[in-house]
């Protein structure tokens, strides 16, 4: 049962402060070979680091903006600045050597409490590099590697080598490209054979300059039999110009290991958020999605699983919240290319306003893939006569014996169950927040507490004054 | 003036009067059967006093303690103590009872309720109810059986805890053990607090919640009120025997 909190109906919200932390170095504004240069002078990068953001560049260069999906036309991709180093202090040992500006910012987000309670270790981005990082005794004890990714790449090189891009080539797509030119920040997760790490691994950031765009990027590697869950969650300030965020994580779940990332993102609306999200699941390995788009103007993104090996499996559950002004074109992508390997994507959205959610969603069962099967369940919820919903699913099935199945489910808030709460006590608009939590709750279930009551709150303050 | 008075009302709904003049008081501390045939107006009459918005009242008031509700919206009539066990109960999915219950709760007091004062509310309610906690965790009405909605709507009356109740046929579809059930909840209610109008459409639950007052609607008004013996004689003899006398009479 997850607790309510009524208190914070009617609060402002609280994350759209900005603070006074300073910026060592900023680059110039848009893309440039110069810049990627600087970039990874600055990082003190080997050689072969240097050579791939090149090669990076020139594909992103090279590739057309995609054009299938929502409007990027607002999007200046020559206006950005591409690179901010924070202040001082990187990969602080403990929560006293952060510097104090920074310090305030988290403990306005609540990460200390949230530390205390279950972090296993907390990696916060700020800007685009780590500034406070600690792995718990116990994790380094079992081997587990839980660090920024910069310093992944300096102390794990041979290992950060063999998997950093694979997943996600620079060539997948242009926004792949961009982040493989421009990446900073993000994790380094590497679990060794058969380890499970009890709590999960977390990590928090935010964005924090003025049409700065933040191309953070996460490579996670489970080892056979190991399990971990990793968690992210951010929020944004609000800033009057456009901003960009292009994110690429990596996942590799070797044979029969289980892994989970979890994400709720609530950028402020002036964000493209577009991101890349890809697993390679191994051998009766199990890989789950959960992801969460709340904010933002435009949200690309479709985590996908490649189940490579027979018995593979995967779970993709998303919600979306779309208000006006926003399009959240988001979904799933399951690649089933083995024997017995099966798939499930539910996907939630919500519609509020002129707001407009779009799932679009790719299952492709390749020849061979003996009995594989996946279902797709999406539902939409209309909160208002102008809010949007298109669904777009792809099937492709090139194996006989396989099994897909597709439901999808177009609803609206209904007058009677807004009455029959309201005649309880609760507002026309709590009434209607209330039964949009219903909705995504199967979803919501699934969050660790504090998610899940941080998600809630957010669609209190989503729905207020919604209705009536 | 500790009552519930309903004055002269008439209502339509998609240009169809339903209510011609309704009058009727339940002083606090009573409880009063309102009985009547099918279509006669009686969930209508439950629905305009919770302030359904698909209704519109045409003429009359309605008086909650001398006060008129007729310009509330649906949650302040219930936050002022108004309570209508629905015919039929809607079903909210994803939301568990326990979190709604407490989020009523808390609006009808106006504060946070702490959970240990909660779960005391709660228990005392299952136990009269001999329901079980598990219910608390199923998700509101979501695919419950008429019978377990109709329990459903007893226990948000006992946590609750409202100084009126209407209970919009609570009692049909239930087997004679539940309808105990349900007669325990609201007499576990009766009290000098609380006034109700028990709506139903057989004399058989007034066997286990003794009415102070009988009264008979037929096509959108009170035709006649009695003692508990009204409720055994048209369970004798029809509704038919009644409107012709309502005929005659006119
Ligand atoms: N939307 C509607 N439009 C027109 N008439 C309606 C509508 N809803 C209910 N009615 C009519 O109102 C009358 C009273 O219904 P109701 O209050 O449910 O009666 P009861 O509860 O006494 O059986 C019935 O004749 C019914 O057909
Ligand atoms: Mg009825």
């Amino acid at each position: 049962m997850s607790q309510v909190d009524l208190s914070a109906i009617g609060e402002e919200y609280k994350y759209h402060f900005v603070d006074e932390v300073k910026p060592v170095f900023v680059a110039e504004r848009g893309l440039t070979r110069r810049v990627i240069e600087a970039i990874s002078y600055h990082k003190g990068e080997p050689e072969w680091m240097l050579k791939f953001r090149l090669r990076a560049l020139e594909i992103f260069q090279k590739k057309p903006m995609p054009t299938w999906g929502p409007d990027l036309s607002g999007l200046d991709l020559d206006n950005l600045v591409y690179y901010v180093k924070p202040a001082e202090v990187r990969d602080a040992k403990s929560w006293e050597e952060v510097p104090e500006e920074i310090r305030k910012t988290y403990e306005r987000l609540g990460i200390p409490e949230a530390e205390r309670k279950v972090l296993a270790g907390v990696g916060a981005q700020y800007d685009s590099e780590m500034v406070y990082h600690r792995v718990r005794e116990e994790l380094e004890r079992q081997g587990v590697i839980f660090v920024a990714i910069e310093e992944g790449l300096k102390k794990y090189e041979d290992l950060f080598r063999e998997y950093f891009a694979k997943v996600v080539p620079p060539e997948d797509n242009k926004f792949a490209a961009l982040n493989s030119a421009a990446w900073s920040g993000g994790s380094f997760v590497y679990v060794p054979p058969g380890v499970k790490v009890e709590l999960p691994l977390q990590a928090y950031f935010r964005v924090n300059t003025p049409e700065f765009g933040q191309f953070e990027r996460t490579l996670i590697i489970v080892d056979e039999g190991a399990e971990v869950h990793y968690i992210e969650g951010c929020t944004a300030p609000m800033y009057s110009t456009e901003s960009l965020h292009t994110g690429v994580i990596e996942i590799v779940v070797k044979r029969g290991a289980r892994s989970r990332y979890t994400t709720i993102q609530n950028w402020s609306t002036n964000m493209y958020n577009l991101v890349t999200q890809r697993a390679l699941v191994y051998g009766d390995a199990f890989h789950e999605w959960l992801d969460g788009n709340l904010g933002s103007k435009v949200t690309m993104k479709y985590p996908s699983s490649y189940l490579l090996e027979p018995g593979a499996r995967t779970e993709i559950l998303s919600i979306a919240f779309a208000k006006t002004g926003q399009h959240q074109d988001t979904g799933a992508k399951i690649i089933l290319g083995a024997p017995h390997t099966s798939g499930t994507i539910v996907s939630k959205s919500i519609s509020k306003g002129e707001g407009r959610a779009s799932y679009r969603g790719l299952v492709k069962v390749l020849e061979g893939a003996k009995g594989a099967k996946a279902n797709v369940e999406c539902d939409a919820l209309l909160i208002d006569p102008e809010s949007r919903t298109d669904t777009y699913p792809y099937i492709e099935i090139e194996e006989d014996t396989a099994h897909v199945g597709h439901e999808a489910t177009v609803s609206k808030i209904n007058d009677e169950q807004i009455f029959y709460l309201q005649s309880r006590g609760l507002k026309e608009d709590e009434a209607a927040a209330l039964i949009v939590r219903g909705f995504i709750e199967p979803i919501a279930k699934e969050l660790p507490l504090e998610y899940a009551v941080e998600l809630n709150r957010l669609i209190e303050l989503e729905m207020e004054g919604s209705v009536g | 003036m500790n009552q519930l008075e309903i004055r002269d009302l008439w209502a339509s709904i998609d240009g169809e009067t339903i209510l011609k003049g309704v009058n009727l008081v339940v002083p606090k501390g009573e409880v009063h059967a309102l009985m009547g045939p099918n279509g006669a107006g009686k969930s209508t009459l439950g629905k305009i006093l919770a302030g359904d918005p698909e209704y519109v009242v045409e003429k009359g008031d309605i008086l909650l303690d001398g006060e008129s509700i007729l310009e509330l919206s649906p949650d302040e009539r219930a936050r002022k103590g108004l309570f209508l066990a629905f015919q039929y109960p809607v079903e909210v999915p994803g939301v568990t009872i326990a979190n709604f219950l407490r989020l009523a709760l808390q609006a009808k007091l106006g504060r946070e309720v702490g959970v240990a004062e909660f779960w005391a509310k709660v228990k005392k309610a299952l136990e009269i109810l001999d329901w079980d906690e598990s219910y608390l965790s199923r998700y509101l009405n979501d695919g419950f059986s008429g019978g377990e909605k109709k329990r459903n709507e007893i226990l948000q009356l006992l946590v609750l805890e409202p100084s009126y109740a209407v209970l919009d046929e609570t009692d049909s579809g239930l087997d004679i053990d539940a309808l105990k059930v349900v007669a325990r909840g609201v007499n576990a209610m009766r009290g000098s607090g609380f006034g109700a109008l028990v709506i139903t459409h057989y004399q058989r639950i007034l066997n286990y919640i003794q009415p102070d007052k009988v009264h008979v609607m037929m096509d959108g008004r009170i035709v006649t009120s009695g003692g508990p013996e009204l409720a055994l004689e048209l369970e004798a003899k029809g509704y038919e025997w009644l409107r012709e006398r309502v005929k005659e009479g006119a």
